[in-house]
């Protein structure tokens, strides 16, 4: 069998376990809902037939778990396939959307935002400042990346090596940053920052999902189809070009839709880590590195890892809540390392 | 070849090249035409400018001055110029695990050609590079010559197919360094054909015996600068070689074939 027959087979397997996945999730928690009545309530609000219900379930289900793993997934696969796509573009399976610096630029916005936000967005509408961390930490995003990029990019067209240099320099001034903001904010707004960089999927509302979803939706499609483009990009920036490719033009529009996909997601659920560098890892590793079957399977086992991860938080203090990030680097940081400890072995 | 007649603009044209980096000289007024059928071999030491050359004409670095005309154009849409222009860089850094075939089937991205044709075109490709047993093989265990006959064959694919926006030509930039003698026959042996068959072919390379056995034409460059240009015959004399390389040789009739036999001393 060739390794693109095992690509599509992975891929209606991903299909199939996705809704699984996610009538796990909803079932899972303080209340834990068996899958028919989950789907007995799903299938009511679509409008096929109203049986007799349990209003408390329905309620759980509708505002607090459908929301959430909805977001879960929309993040974790918005996650996976930034990390694919910039591993592609960097020509490094080791790459993560945080060398650009979008992760700490993000942050810096929304440590603004928690620390200053009373004085910043004071007499300004009530929906503004509800959403002020999201929307700082998405500027903060995209400003990081603006400048990391403009850095690397000379009369010659996009160094990848600059661009890389210019985000370690970025991360440790955003870091430099979120240190003064921790020096000069109080009790309340500490825990809110520690909290933040941290990640959770707490904050899910319909709102949120609906927004995340309208501009994170288009963003993983139309990123999806760069696979035979990011395939010929590992060969190198001028072969690419020889294969009739407009490199410098596709480099700027996959280093846009990179910095959108982990700007919001990060704007939306905080600092989630290792996503997007563990799961393209494991695809690669089972069915090899083409990026038509990478991405679309990235997106999926993304969303589904993180609903694990996120699983995971929910159950293990219960009542309380164990942040995300600390899961993902829980699971991830071990993985990371044993690819290293491989890749060692490899060149010894 | 002589009975092949070309329109004028069926060729690859370097017209008075010239690449300036901070006032300095990489290329200085490079003229030559590379024609359908032909082999045009460039030698030169260290540092003539020949990758730079490579560069200009495959369209990845602009010329200070002069310009390069592909069938007639200089401003072919990429994409077209895909199907039209081959290039073999010295060296390719992949370290993703594709396989052999994986990496020759994306030499098929600018071509319209479904999946089973690609295939196809894939294994006759690795065939004439002697790559076939390396097909399943994945890319990162591979040896330099074997990474540089599966990139060969890539190249091969890329223009596989006649275009009809033009004529077709191969630009191989040393193919030959990696490669165990046999295989170096086998390369060059393989450009001739393509040669013969219709393509033009410019190869960068060392072995100034080798150009002479396969070579229609050899461009000589020194210093960002022609040196000589013309047949195996006229350019390789003692005299040219030594100017251009400061090394001291005897020329004479290759036994077997007509062509010079350059040999040190």
């Amino acid at each position: 069998m060739s390794r693109n027959q095992q690509g599509v087979i992975l891929l209606v397997v991903l299909a199939c376990l996705l809704p699984v996945v996610m009538i796990i999730s909803i079932g899972i928690g303080p209340v834990a809902i068996p899958a028919s009545e989950i789907l007995t309530i799903l299938f009511d609000r679509l409008g096929f037939g109203s049986s007799v219900m349990n209003d408390q379930s329905a309620l759980i289900v509708e505002s607090i778990r459908l929301p959430r793993t909805l977001l879960g997934l929309i993040v974790g696969g918005s996650l996976a396939v930034a990390g694919a796509s910039m591993q592609g573009l960097f020509r490094n399976p080791l790459a993560d959307p945080s060398i650009i610096g979008v992760a700490s630029g993000a942050a810096l916005g929304a440590g603004i935002a928690i620390v200053l936000g009373g004085v910043l967005f004071a007499g300004m509408p009530s929906l503004l400042q509800s959403y002020s961390v999201s929307i700082l930490a998405f500027g903060g995003g995209v400003i990081t990346t603006w400048l990391v990029y403009k850095m690397g990019t000379g009369s010659n067209g996009t160094s990848v090596a600059t661009m890389l240099l210019a985000g370690v320099a970025i991360n440790a001034l955003a870091g430099a940053g979120m240190g003064m903001l921790n020096y000069i904010a109080d009790e309340t707004m500490l825990r809110n920052l520690t909290f933040w960089q941290m990640g959770s999927l707490g904050g899910a509302t319909w709102e949120l999902v609906l927004i995340c979803a309208s501009l994170l939706v288009p963003v993983v499609l139309f990123l999806g189809r760069y696979g035979l483009v990011l395939n010929a990009l590992l060969l190198g920036e001028s072969e690419a070009r020889h294969l009739g490719i407009d490199v410098q033009k596709v480099k700027l529009q996959l280093i846009f839709l990179t910095a959108l996909a982990v700007g919001v997601s990060v704007s939306v659920s905080g600092i989630i880590g290792f996503v997007g560098l563990v799961v393209p890892h494991l695809i690669r590793l089972a069915v090899g590195p083409d990026h038509r079957i990478l991405l679309p399977a990235s997106a999926m086992l993304g969303g589904m890892l993180l609903l694990g991860a996120d699983m995971v938080s929910r159950t293990i203090v219960a009542p309380a809540e164990l942040p995300i990030g600390i899961v993902t680097a829980l699971m991830g940081a071990p993985f990371f390392l044993s690819l290293l400890w491989q890749q060692r072995k490899r060149i010894a | 070849m002589e009975s092949v007649k070309h329109s004028a603009s069926n060729t690859l044209e370097v017209l008075g090249i010239g690449v300036e980096v901070d006032g300095r000289a990489l290329l200085q007024g490079v003229n030559f035409v590379l024609k359908p059928g032909e082999v045009v071999s460039v030698l030169g030491p260290n540092g003539a400018g020949k990758s730079t050359l490579m560069k200009v004409i495959s369209g990845e670095r602009k010329p200070t001055r002069g310009q390069v005309l592909l069938n007639g154009r200089t401003d072919w849409p990429l994409n077209h110029q895909a199907l039209m222009l081959g290039v073999l860089p010295q060296s390719s850094s992949l370290s993703f695990p594709f396989t052999a075939e994986e990496v020759v089937l994306l030499g098929r991205i600018p071509c319209s050609s479904d999946h089973e044709e690609n295939r196809a075109i894939v294994r006759a490709a690795l065939e004439k590079v002697d790559g076939l047993h390396l097909k399943e093989r994945h890319y990162t265990t591979l040896s330099g010559g074997e990474r540089q006959r599966v990139h060969m064959a890539r190249v091969l694919a890329q223009i596989w197919d006649e275009c009809v926006h033009g004529q077709r030509y191969l630009l191989l930039d040393e193919p030959t360094s990696a490669l165990d003698p046999a295989h170096q026959q086998l390369t060059l042996k393989m450009a001739r054909q393509e040669a013969d068959q219709g393509m033009g072919v410019m190869v960068i390379m060392h072995d100034l015996n080798l150009a002479a056995r396969y070579s229609d034409r050899i461009v000589i460059l020194k210093n960002g600068r022609m040196a000589a240009e013309g047949s195996p015959h006229q350019v390789l004399t003692p005299h040219i070689i030594r100017q251009v390389f400061d090394i001291d040789v005897s020329v004479s009739n290759h036994p077997a074939y007509d062509c010079p036999l350059v040999v040190n001393h």
